[in-house]
């Protein structure tokens, strides 16, 4: 019975490897084949199936006068994007979650839950619904089309991630680490980036990951807040699908875009599974 | 140097956490604060530390008002029954760093760190992550953090309870030196517990604490020989002094229709009339010419036996100087040793005790 488990696990484990490894591997092996390899159909093994090229590769790198796929730009401009965003986000959302974790807020009805709520209840909505305000809003800024644009309206979309985690992981700090800080010799600012904020980097940083995934993937807003001047990543992929596919250089594109989180979520693996608070409160 | 407080309360929507609290310490004690989960003594630590403002009634130190002082500026330590360290900081980084908001000098912040360490028995453990410690290890360091700062107000609450039975032991035994040590440096020492036993083990004066109320203070010798209450006699014996409801009628104590004994001497002012008389655990024996009892739990515990007994209405917990497992439900004589009898009001006032106290 347990070898049937074992095996059925396994399985499992391992089809589901290959549904979640496969379209990396095919865009592995495509990035590496030029015209002739892609149009003779599905093949995956170098110098058995296809003859190896680094034509995709090195298209990444040229303008389209020169054949390229000028990505260099969306490229930077999704790292800048991303970054400001996220790390707005964090800051901002660490502080807020702080404020909801420690002190209590009560307006009428409404107490520090009602509040945490409202920062995630915008996660909710369907982005359409939050795309025409975005647009009219900006538009009347005259932002649209604009990183800095891009960069106000990700603040606003990450932050209730921030906030949803950041307070969860807040809660689970005990409070009398924040008052062992105090009567140390902390005044509450001091206790807050001296003690508190030193040993909540683990929920920064997992906070931080989840804010950059949803920055750097996003498409949508990308799409419609911007036209000429500005163009991310995710967009300026897509509009390499055009009626005249260069598959090897989308591949490599593709890629390039998944490279930054694969490295991020390695660095940050172990954060994902265990706190640094095991020596706070035993 | 004196700590006084003058009629503290707070007050949540429905309970009082602290209700009409006062009262007076002076430098060079230790105070137990002894009461049971919820009474109080963790709300009035964290009072006299600053954390918590009571709705009314003041704090003054020293001929200062207390609570026109941050927490910060206070001149205080603490001590919490969890284990509070900094997890980022080394243990000699935790100890450090009071010392280290006030600007101390680096050469005398070692020396006093280290000095901490030696005290709390964690010579050489400075450079360990919090992390890498036993529990009774950070609860070390969370003490000489305490101590580094050489503070005036030391609080320690319930420092000893999360740890195993043993530790706790061990450390009391320990802690007992540093805690007179401190004392003696001009410090008011104030040490909160539920448990009976460690607050006599410490001595000094202890004030018993319920439903936010301070129910007596007095030396550990007089809260043992005459509780004010029958309130406080059981939250200062382990296991609870036990009270039971009669009457003296007749030169007797009527306890039941089969239940009646002499009066003790102790009890010869007292009237006739309804009264709850109470008895240690330790008090009750077994004696063939005794009262007739079922068992109805019997717990050994190292020497002793903890036997639970039932008589109608009656129940009762003898303390048994011997290791003796008795069957549930199985019969055995119970003898009462008046001679160490309590009675109180039916209110719960002491009326007489066998040391003396009121009539």
């Amino acid at each position: 019975m347990s070898l049937f488990y074992s095996t059925l696990k396994y399985l499992v484990v391992t089809l589901w490897s290959i549904f979640v490894i496969a379209p990396f591997l095919w865009a592995l092996t495509t990035s590496f084949k030029d015209f002739q390899s892609v149009t003779n159909g599905a093949t995956y093994i170098p110098w058995v199936d296809f003859e190896p090229t680094l034509d995709g590769w090195r298209s990444l790198f040229k303008s389209p006068a020169q054949g390229g796929v000028a990505i260099v730009e969306p490229f930077f401009n999704s790292v800048i994007v991303t970054a400001a965003g996220s790390g707005i986000s964090i800051i901002l959302g660490t502080l807020a979650a702080y404020s909801l974790s420690r002190f209590t807020f009560r307006v009428g009805p409404i107490r520090n839950g009602d509040i945490t709520f409202f920062f995630i209840s915008q996660r909710i909505m369907p982005p359409v619904v939050l795309s025409i305000p975005f647009f009219i809003m900006l538009g009347k800024l005259g932002l649209l089309d604009t990183l800095f644009g891009l960069i106000l309206v990700y603040v606003v979309l990450l932050m209730p991630i921030a906030v949803w985690i950041m307070v969860d992981f807040f809660n689970k700090v005990p409070i009398e680490i924040d008052e062992t800080a105090l009567i140390d010799g902390c005044n509450p600012y001091q206790a807050f980036f001296k003690v508190v904020l030193p040993n909540s980097v683990p929920g920064i940083i997992v906070a931080g990951m989840f804010c950059m995934i949803f920055g750097w993937t996003d498409f949508f807003f990308a799409f419609i807040l911007t036209f000429t001047e500005v163009q991310l990543l995710p967009v300026a992929i897509v509009a390499l699908n055009s009626s005249i596919t260069p598959w090897w250089s989308l591949s490599a594109a593709a890629l390039v875009s998944v490279a930054p989180l694969v490295v991020v979520a390695f660095i940050v693996e172990r954060y994902l599974s265990k706190g640094n608070l095991s020596g706070a409160l035993k | 140097m004196t700590l006084i407080a003058s009629n503290l309360s707070i007050k949540s929507e429905k309970n009082y956490h602290l209700n009409d609290v006062s009262f007076t310490m002076s430098k060079g004690e230790i105070y137990t604060i002894i009461g049971r989960t919820l009474a109080g003594k963790t709300t009035l630590l964290k009072t006299i530390a600053g954390l918590i403002s009571p709705d009314s009634g003041g704090l003054a130190f020293d001929g200062h008002d207390f609570g026109s002082i941050p927490v910060w500026k206070r001149e205080i330590a603490m001590v919490y029954q969890q284990f509070i360290n900094y997890p980022h900081l080394t243990v000699y980084q935790n100890v450090a760093f009071p010392l280290k908001q006030r600007g101390i000098q680096k050469t005398e912040i070692h020396r006093r760190v280290k000095a901490a360490l030696s005290q709390v028995g964690l010579g050489g453990f400075g450079d360990r992550k919090i992390q890498a410690l036993s529990g009774g290890q950070q609860q070390r360091v969370a003490l000489a953090r305490s101590l580094v700062k050489e503070a005036k107000i030391v609080l320690l609450d319930e420092p000893l309870v999360n740890l195993d039975y043993k530790l706790r032991e061990q450390l009391r035994e320990e802690f007992r030196g540093i805690f007179d040590t401190k004392a003696s440096e001009d410090s008011i020492l104030i040490y909160s517990s539920t448990d009976p036993v460690e607050a006599m083990q410490l001595g000094g004066q202890i004030l018993v604490m319920d439903e936010g109320r301070i129910l007596q203070q007095a030396s550990a010798k007089e809260i043992y020989e005459n509780p004010i209450s029958a309130k406080v006699s059981q939250i200062t014996n382990d296991p609870a002094m036990n009270l039971f409801d009669g009457r003296i009628e007749d030169g007797c104590i009527v306890l039941s229709p089969e239940i009646k004994f002499n009066l003790p001497s102790h009890f010869n002012g007292l009237p006739q009339g309804d009264f709850t008389f109470g008895l240690r655990a330790a008090a009750i024996s077994l004696d063939d010419n005794g009262f007739p009892f079922s068992v109805e739990l019997s717990e050994i515990s190292g020497s002793e036996t903890f036997l639970h007994v039932r008589h109608e209405g009656l129940k009762i917990v003898g303390l048994l100087n011997l290791v003796q497992n008795f069957p549930v439900g199985g019969k055995v004589s119970i003898r009462f040793d008046t001679k160490h009898l309590y009675a109180f009001a039916r209110d719960g006032r002491l009326k007489s005790s066998p040391y003396g106290g009121l009539q």
